[in-house]
């Protein structure tokens, strides 16, 4: 087949009804545009939302639940033992809040290679007291650097440094919201209340802003030894182990493996927080189906275009055949028109996505939930641009497909006879 | 010299619509190199049913046609075009020229189907058969831009590129002033006599007919004379 002369001729076809062939191609255009658009905006919007929750939350976190124990003393006690009893108010013993263990465990996970990093954490309820109220709060007590650098610490600190959370003894960075009720900038002292009823002054070094009001007014961050000596505990004291692990997907069995190994309690992010995951799919979904309903009204655009013309150009669809040209031939050059639509159409779609999502990168979208999105957020993954060309190419083939088909069908004699 | 190019042999077709008509009975005859036929009859008769057979463009008959010795029954559809691309030149009532090419690249268009030159070649070979109908003046203007004889003249130019063994004009006139239609029978028996190209014309102008070197006549689809 000559490729260069079928070329020309479908050129030709094309130029003599470039205007409806350009507006077939600015269809394809728009919605290669809208598909870049909705799948770059949804994605960035999905990535931010994730992010808010998988950027904050360990894979697997170990910690000490309190609970009533699985063993009874009855059932190992002759002739119980074989029987099966009943214990009415059973009641959970009082045990240690912390972590057994905890440094023999963190001193495993360090060699285990699965295991990204590791942050432990002291969680503690306590009593903001300001004048004579007190609030209901909680304390963190974390080890900064481990901290910032799994779950971006830094980034939900609005005002302060967060090395001064170690570096000044017995600080803390308050909620902005708990802040804002008690009153204080940073450099002022607070007293809180331990659960002892004990009452400790801190120094405020900084605010956080997590995104959610009701953590802010509630939520503030210590040291792991400011929290330890809070609470009277030892150096050694801890109440979870976060772990981040390379790859997110292994945490639900990792985590079976952790919880059989150390004997603790380990939760991993999947089963924690797997409402997001279908909210992500779910906005995938709809911005790809919406998509490829536009792709699929350009291509019937196209089928209707291609079709006028072969109505149009019948003769000259009779005369090539007349003169030489195969069916195939006449095929190919329809299949072409169609693709060259497609083809010149998607590349400018992808043009002006590219152009359009950049413009929506640079709208101001300030929210107080999110403290370091000052933009609408945006994916420029180049996967959406390589499945927005092949789905505008195959969709136009398709809709040149039929009409091409029927060019090729096309009798010579009876359009030639009829004149 | 004198060899046989086009045979039909017992050619017979059928209408079925609106009832089955047999509108070619048996016909059988065959051209030889050089030869000047035309076909003549009364409207109707079967004579350019006749030429779409002879032209594999319809392929719908029965009876055998051979063209250069080869059967065209059990062809396949390119294989037919490619036959009518290299063998056949085809003159219509209608001139068929394609108003987005200049009319240089409508006579190129079956040279450069061909392949057989290159590009260069097939536009050289292009102006020397326009010169020979006496049009290469208006080689780069769009057939929109000429008159009705000098479109037929295109017309034939573009059948005459491949250098067919046989030209078949369908009426080639019968859209023609006197003038023209004079014009355009000078240029075939000038092929047929200075090119030794054999013509195979279906008319209905007797005037024109019996100035050709063998006069076919039909009636009601079949033969009635061949002298």
């Amino acid at each position: 087949m000559n490729f260069k002369l079928l070329y020309s001729v479908s050129l030709a076809l094309l130029m003599a009804r470039w205007r409806q062939t350009l507006v077939a191609a600015i269809g394809v255009t728009f919605s290669i545009t809208m598909f870049i658009t909705l799948l770059s905006f949804m994605s960035g919007l999905n990535d931010m939302l994730d992010g808010l929750i998988i950027n904050r939350t360990p894979h697997i976190r170990l910690y000490n639940e309190l609970k009533a124990s699985e063993h009874q003393a009855l059932n190992d006690v002759e002739p119980y033992k074989k029987q099966h009893g009943f214990i009415h108010s059973v009641k959970p013993k009082s045990d240690r809040k912390g972590l057994y263990n905890a440094g023999a465990i963190i001193s495993f996970l360090k060699t285990d290679a699965r295991v990204l990093g590791i942050a432990p954490k002291i969680a503690t309820q306590v009593f903001y007291t300001v004048g004579s109220i007190d609030l209901a709060g909680s304390i963190n007590g974390i080890e900064v650097e481990a901290e910032n650098k799994l779950f971006y610490f830094q980034d939900y600190v609005v005002a302060g440094n967060i090395f001064d959370l170690k570096n000044t003894p017995n600080s803390i960075i308050l909620g902005k919201g708990a802040a804002q009720k008690m009153l204080v900038q940073i450099g002022d002292m607070i007293q809180i209340t331990n659960n002892k009823g004990e009452i400790f002054p801190l120094k405020v070094v900084g605010f956080f802003q997590s995104g959610l009001s009701d953590i802010d007014k509630v939520q503030s961050y210590c040291s792991m030894e400011t929290t330890q000596k809070i609470l009277g505990e030892s150096g050694s004291f801890m109440t979870d182990i976060q772990v981040k692990l390379t790859h997110i997907e292994d945490a639900p069995a990792v985590a079976k493996y952790y919880q059989n190994l150390f004997g603790c309690e380990a939760i991993d992010i999947q089963t924690a927080n797997s409402q997001f995951e279908t909210g992500s799919k779910v906005r995938t979904l709809i911005s790809y189906v919406v998509g490829i309903t536009l792709l699929v009204v350009a291509g019937f655009g196209i089928y209707n275009i291609l079709n006028m013309m072969i109505y149009e150009k019948m003769d000259t669809i009779a005369i090539l055949k007349a003169t030489g040209f195969s069916g195939n031939d006449v095929n190919a050059v329809f299949i072409s028109i169609a693709l060259s639509i497609g083809i010149f159409g998607g590349l400018m779609g992808l043009l002006f996505g590219f152009g359009l999502t950049h413009v929506i990168d640079m709208i101001p979208f300030n929210t107080a939930a999110l403290p370091t999105i000052t933009t609408y957020p945006i994916n420029y993954n180049p996967k959406f641009y390589v499945i927005s060309i092949v789905f505008s190419v195959v969709t136009t083939y398709f809709a040149g497909f039929l009409p091409a088909r029927k060019a090729s069908k096309i009798d010579p004699v009876v359009i030639i006879r009829g004149k | 010299m004198n060899q046989v190019i086009l045979e039909a042999k017992g050619i017979q077709k059928f209408f079925h619509d609106p009832t089955t008509v047999e509108v070619l009975k048996q016909i059988s005859f065959s051209i030889h190199t050089g030869e000047f036929v035309s076909v003549i009859g009364k409207s109707g008769c079967g004579k350019s049913t006749l030429l779409y057979i002879l032209s594999t463009m319809d392929t719908d008959y029965n009876g055998e046609l051979l063209i250069k010795g080869q059967n065209m029954r059990n062809k396949k559809e390119h294989e037919l075009a490619m036959v009518r691309n290299e063998l056949i030149g085809f003159v219509f009532q209608f001139h068929y020229l394609l108003n987005e090419f200049t009319v240089l690249k409508n006579v190129m268009l079956p040279g450069l189907k061909l392949g057989k030159y290159t590009e260069q070649e097939v536009e050289f070979r292009a102006m020397q058969k326009l010169k020979i109908l006496g049009i290469d003046n208006e080689a780069l203007k769009k057939p929109n831009q000429l008159s009705g004889g000098q479109k037929q003249r295109v017309a034939i130019a573009r059948a005459l590129i491949n250098d067919p063994i046989v030209l078949m004009g369908d009426e080639p006139t019968g859209n023609l002033d006197k003038k023209n239609t004079d014009i355009v029978f000078d240029i075939f028996k000038e092929l047929s006599a200075v090119y030794n190209q054999s013509l195979l014309i279906v008319t209905h102008d007797n005037e024109f007919a019996k100035q050709t070197s063998r006069i076919i006549e039909m009636s009601d689809g079949k033969i009635i004379s061949d002298n």
